[in-house]
């Protein structure tokens, strides 16, 4: 069967079990838009190509499978460099494919020519340039594989116009071969019966749960692993809802914003036992001083972090899910064997009751207190519901305040923290979980990046929800301002009326509600929950003056975490 | 001529061939791709590796190309070196080399000023390291050496004081040596210390 090489991309992507693409079209990319139309995909026209990255990271964190964008070559390949640099860092699996100018004009400055290998090359597991129709589906297929195995990761492929234009035999390649790619999978059975021993005669240690196992799909597998040990658990921003915040064991966010209890227990701890994470500076902060007493049983699939930041005693290559259940099988013969750490489970709850995550409840207001937004937003929620965050003080504060009860029900921005990120990875998870009501959690600053998706999401009727934390400035930015300049504000004020957000909102064909009283915020929610039709936006006016807490200052110890104001 | 007195300073001598407690040598098997050589040294700048020098070419199966690097290692673990080459796709082995259990080589092309008066010592000097004169023009001779590097810095020192026109290196390629009772390749591919 001959195909144009445009024909057989979409071919293969219909292979790959691929449902829906986000792009936007143009020149270079113009013959696969075309078969496109015949196709079962369904495409979703965003308005901005950094929309179609977001949206595409939002639906592979909300489905667990690759996200895959198509755009059109030079501008349109850089507007999407920053949705790929956010995927590299937060192992997110996406297939971009961007055209490019034709193979004979490639090198000569030609219109909307860029180096999109090039560019790309350091922010994507791999990429390739396709100069032969005939390599389409062998690439396609090559592509799937490296974003989807190992860590997962953004991949690119460029195709010139002239190659989408060409024509070729289909086939569909039965397995892929690169021989340089063979991710290790199975932990050393040596080194995970050296980590049982150590786990099970550990006085002080703390499970430090990182990304990976949300990638891993390996929830199942922590949670019978923490029963069994009774270890405390640390479940990083990235990781939120990986363990249910509910369990007894979980002790919620560690970090510069983490609660006390995390972050201590880190601290004290003589045993971590790291599992997919990977001592991100947000996390240990002064890297010398970081849990200076804890020897590190460190599990990760890319053996590039084993010993990056952190020496660990006891490294062990491999799927987090599969380590884990060699582990569990490890340890289970030993019950009623392990050290008892009850006292330092005593410790870290008597922390954990003194220091919990605090905020002026008795505060009346106007203005709103942002954390007790989220408290109501959560609380007329069910735990199946998906909140998006952008990057900033709101991402803090969500992240803090929701209750996280499953896995990739919490989508942000960790790695790059991407304002901007968050109305776009909505509208992807949406796509992806029809099913799920999916909540953003935005800052002011945040919204007005990538806001014009709404008009995306109207259009395709994705009926998202946004609550926008009206603080009117760059909050995160303040607060350093304010804590670390001597209140010197220098470019971080943006106005809580400019733009109007509510007739914004109404523009883009969304439903738009102001809050400005407390008494207004339940009356909100409650109508944005009935609306399924549409997407609505909420202009909540919140506390400008307001700080996220606690507070572990940047490049200092994390010993030297800040409670709250008072202690300034 | 760099001249000072009797004393010679040889044209970047001290810094040509790196100390040899903080270089190392990878001999990485790369896919024989477009492109590839740009993935491994823009690997090298964005983690902040210092390359020392490159050499590559494709191996006797044309599906591979060998890259030989000497590495920088105080700028960088090595370990975190070779564990980052290992993530791209197209690498496909990585060997350590110790610089004390390899056969090392690299190539100098010079042109020299020889005149009438100094071309035979000059030719002399070419001799003793085993080297050749490829081109010959009246007051100039064109020289290229093989040998190991130190050696190549030993050449490079003495050359110099004839007036030097132009010089090129090639950067070491390297392989283990033979016979040893225990071979000291370290194996690094998907290993952790
Ligand atoms: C693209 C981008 N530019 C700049 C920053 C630096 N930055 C981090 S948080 C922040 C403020 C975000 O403001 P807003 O969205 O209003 O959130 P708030 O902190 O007020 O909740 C800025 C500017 C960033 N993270 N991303
Ligand atoms: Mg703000």
């Amino acid at each position: 069967m001959k195909l144009t090489g445009a024909q057989a991309l979409i071919k293969s992507l219909e292979m790959q079990g691929v449902e829906v693409v986000f792009g936007l079209p143009g020149g270079a990319i113009l013959p696969v838009y075309d078969p496109l139309l015949d196709s079962s995909i369904r495409h979703i026209l965003v308005r901005h190509e950094q929309g179609a990255g977001h949206a595409a990271e939002g639906y592979a964190q909300a489905t667990g499978k690759p996200g895959v964008a198509i755009v059109t070559s030079g501008p349109a390949a850089t507007n999407i460099v920053t949705p790929l640099a956010d995927a590299y860092m937060d192992s997110i699996p996406l297939v971009v494919i961007t055209g490019q100018v034709a193979t004979s004009t490639i090198g000569t400055d030609a219109f909307q020519e860029a180096d999109t290998t090039g560019i790309t090359m350091s922010i994507t597991k791999h990429n390739w340039l396709i100069t032969d129709a005939n390599d389409i589906p062998r690439v396609v297929r090559e592509a799937f594989h490296v974003a989807t195995t190992g860590r997962p990761g953004p991949v690119l492929i460029d195709l010139p116009k002239n190659v989408s234009n060409s024509t070729m035999e289909w086939y569909w390649p039965r397995q892929v071969s690169l021989p340089g790619y063979k991710p290790t999978t199975k932990g050393h059975p040596k080194m995970i019966k050296e980590a049982a021993k150590m786990i099970a005669s550990a006085e002080k240690p703390v499970f430090y749960v990182g990304g990976g196992v949300v990638r891993a799909k390996g929830a199942e597998s922590l949670r019978r692993l923490v029963d069994l040990t009774q270890i405390p658990t640390v479940t990083t921003l990235m990781a939120r809802g990986v363990l249910p915040d509910s369990h007894p064991m979980c002790l919620g966010m560690p970090g510069m914003h983490g609660n006390y209890a995390a972050v201590t227990s880190m601290q004290k701890a003589d045993l971590l036992i790291v599992l997919g994470a990977r001592f991100d500076d947000r996390v240990t902060g002064k890297v010398d001083a970081f849990a200076p007493n804890a020897k590190v049983i460190h599990i990760d699939i890319d053996p590039a972090e084993l010993g990056k930041i952190r020496h660990a005693e006891v490294p062990i290559v491999g799927d987090v899910k599969s380590v884990m259940d060699d582990l569990f099988a490890e340890l289970e013969p030993l019950q009623g064997h392990f050290r008892d750490i009850s006292p330092w489970r005593k410790e870290i709850k008597s922390w954990q009751d003194t220091y919990p995550y605090s905020y002026d409840r008795a505060h009346e207001g106007p203005p709103l207190k942002p954390q007790m937004v989220i408290e109501r937003i959560r609380d007329l929620n069910d735990e199946d519901t998906i909140v998006v965050s952008g990057v900033g003080q709101h991402q803090m504060w969500a992240s803090q305040y929701w209750q996280f009860e499953k896995p990739n029900m919490w989508i942000n921005s960790g790695g790059l923290g991407t304002m901007g990120f968050a109305v776009p990875a909505a509208i992807g998870a949406k796509v992806g979980r029809p099913d799920r009501t999916v909540w953003v959690i935005d800052g002011d600053g945040c919204f007005q990046m990538t806001a014009q998706e709404l008009v995306t999401a109207t259009t395709e009727r994705i009926p998202i929800k946004v609550a926008i934390l009206n603080n009117a400035y760059l909050g995160m930015v303040r607060q350093w301002q304010e804590m670390f300049y001597e209140e010197r504000y220098s470019e971080v004020y943006l106005s809580p009326d400019l733009p109007d957000y509510v007739k914004w909102a109404e523009a883009m064909g969304c439903v738009g509600i102001r809050v400005v009283h407390p008494s207004e915020i339940d009356a909100a929610i409650e109508k944005a929950n009935s609306i399924t039709d549409r997407p609505v936006v909420i202009d909540f006016r919140t506390d400008t003056q307001e700080k996220v807490f606690p507070m572990v200052p940047a490049g200092k110890s994390n010993d030297e975490i800040v409670l709250g104001e008072d202690e300034l | 001529m760099n001249q000072e007195g009797n004393q010679v300073v040889p044209i970047g001598g001290a810094i040509r061939t790196p100390n040899e407690f903080r270089h190392h040598i990878l001999s990485v098997l790369v896919e024989n791709k477009t492109g590839v050589l740009a993935r491994v040294a823009q690997l090298f700048s964005r983690r902040g590796y210092n390359i020392f020098s490159l050499a590559v070419a494709p191996t006797d199966d044309e599906r591979f190309s060998r890259i030989t690097v000497v590495v920088d290692v105080e700028t960088a673990p090595l370990e975190q070196i070779t564990k980052q080459l290992h993530k791209l796709v197209n690498v496909i082995k990585i060997s350590e080399i110790d610089p004390d259990e390899a056969v090392e080589y690299e190539l100098l092309l010079a042109t020299v000023s020889a005149d009438a008066a100094t071309r035979a010592q000059v030719i002399e000097l070419v001799n003793l390291f085993e080297g050749r004169i490829v081109d010959v023009g009246l007051t100039k001779l064109t020289v290229m050496v093989a040998a190991s590097p130190s050696q190549l810095d030993d050449f490079e020192a003495l050359i110099v004081e004839y007036g030097l026109v132009e010089l090129q290196r090639t950067g070491r390629v390297a392989l283990q040596k033979l016979g040893k009772p225990v071979v000291k390749r370290k194996q690094l591919k998907g290993r952790v210390s």
